[in-house]
């Protein structure tokens, strides 16, 4: 029996395709994921992503606690509100899960953590909690909505009466509370927006508010492609247990300044591979799991796909460290080897293709 | 799901057109392209190509998954769809007038074994249980 968010019931109305995401019974489209894609980047579409768990920290000592748990740095968030993206890792140095962390007040954390992951996380942290005033609570009583395009701001304060108020002047990458409601200025698109987190029973009424409002309902579709435009990764496919965030991009995100002991630090050793963006430069469509090769050796498409903004195929792999940008590659499609481009990512901000090729 | 009665179909999802001057026109089936989600590029076969039946000649890529297109029957490839190769989508627009090829079938009468529009209907409806 797949899992529900609250939200189901209007998904299935609204005529979506909906596929089994993790055990969770998930909207893929609404009738196009390319119309909902282009959506998002030049207005404002919007995502149930209920089935990411909100996670509520709190204790004396939760900081120190966080510190020692996370590979970012959680000291870093000085300002109420302020949002962290960080990797948790295992003592090997293996990515458990990708997460955001807020700072919401004195000994008060919220983390959102991915749904195929929670219950491994919340096991996870409940051990490295073990004997410590750490309260960890999953926020189930809560829904989220993910409202993202250059006017998804805009038609968030038209469909909630008093969110102007309190979100007009967040920066992003910020939350606030109005209420019970957290509004975050965060995403997983690249474009502006809100990730909304409210009780399950005011989502259904918020939903059919921003409908109202003119923000079209996206899939998981559309997410995928959003993101990996991007350059956003994907916890299972571009990084797992088996991967350093060193060898997937995520280095920025490991906070390395001081000699803070965290969980995997010692694992984090001189990388090998590392994470490198593809356009494909033939006519098809790269997979996960494609070979790529190189002149330095033999690499692995870890997400590609289609991007309906570039209008051609982009991906993310993992290949030997030596491979540059500009570097010519072979990728296995079906039965052909056809030619990519290796290039920086992003491969698009704000609307905006950041790739020539 | 969007099942036309004059036309014939195979088990692989592509429908099949008989047309006055004895070819036959092929697509891919609604359901085929409801399955795969929005087109993003289509490869035909080349003119004058000969097609023994079942043969995979084709290939319609969604931005979702790559799938195959097959000969229904055997002969000769007359004529492509090029509109399909800038225009992808009008497969996912109206899947039974976004004809991919003509062919000129080597025995007519292979036509007559494919499966007609209520064989497919039931197909159709097993894949989905």
């Amino acid at each position: 029996m797949l899992k529900q968010t609250i939200l189901n019931s209007l998904h299935r109305a609204a005529g979506a395709k909906m596929v089994d995401f993790g055990g969770w019974d998930m909207p893929l489209h609404y009738g196009s994921q390319i119309e909902e894609h282009h959506h998002v980047r030049h207005d404002a579409g919007m995502f149930d992503v209920s089935h990411m768990r909100v996670v509520d920290l709190s204790g004396d000592g939760v900081q120190d606690w966080l510190r020692h748990l996370l590979a970012n740095d959680v000291a870093r968030l000085n300002v109420t509100g302020r949002a962290l993206y960080s990797c948790m890792l295992n003592p090997q140095g293996g990515v458990i899960d990708d997460l955001i962390v807020y700072w919401v007040g004195e000994g008060r954390y919220r983390m959102v953590v991915n749904a195929g992951t929670t219950d491994k996380d919340l096991a996870w942290m409940r051990e490295q909690a073990n004997g410590r005033a750490i309260e960890i609570c999953p926020r189930e009583d809560l829904a989220m909505i993910a409202i993202q395009g250059p006017l998804a701001r805009e038609k968030v304060w038209s469909a909630l009466p008093g969110a102007r108020a309190v979100s007009e002047t967040l920066k992003p990458f910020h939350a606030t509370w109005m209420g019970e409601w957290f509004i975050a200025r965060t995403g997983y698109t690249g474009e502006d927006g809100f990730e909304i987190m409210l009780p399950t029973d005011k989502a259904g009424g918020f939903w059919q508010a921003l409908v109202a409002a003119g923000v079209a309902p996206c899939g998981l579709g559309a997410r995928d492609t959003l993101r990996l435009e991007a350059g956003m990764n994907l916890y299972g496919q571009d990084m797992d247990e088996t991967t350093t965030p060193l060898e997937t991009g995520l280095g920025w995100t490991v906070w390395l300044r001081d000699d803070r002991s965290f969980i995997g630090r010692a694992g984090l050793t001189e990388p090998t591979r590392k994470q490198v963006g593809l356009v494909l430069l033939d006519k098809g469509v790269m997979r996960s799991h494609s070979a790529v090769q190189t002149t330095q050796g033999v690499g692995e498409v870890t997400s590609g796909s289609f991007s309906p903004t570039l209008n051609r195929s982009i991906g993310l792999a993992r290949v030997p460290a030596a491979v540059t940008v500009g570097d010519v590659v072979q990728i296995a499609v079906r039965d052909k080897l056809l030619n990519a481009k290796v290039v920086d990512y992003p491969f698009v901000r704000n609307g905006q293709p950041l790739v020539n090729v | 799901m969007n099942i036309l009665a004059e036309l014939k179909y195979t088990e692989s999802h592509e429908w099949v057109k008989r047309n006055a001057d004895g070819t036959v026109t092929v697509g891919i089936t609604d359901h085929a392209q409801d399955l795969l989600g929005d087109m993003v590029f289509v490869e035909n076969p080349a003119p004058g190509r000969q097609l023994a039946a079942g043969e995979a000649c084709g290939v319609v890529e969604s931005v979702k998954a790559a799938s195959d297109v097959y000969a229904p029957l055997a002969g000769e490839v007359v004529a492509i769809n090029i509109e399909l190769e800038t225009a992808p989508e009008a497969i996912n627009q109206d899947a039974f007038a976004a004809w991919m090829f003509t062919m000129k079938p080597t025995n007519s009468a292979d036509l007559d074994a494919l499966l007609d529009a209520e064989a497919y209907r039931k197909l159709v409806e097993s894949e989905q249980h």
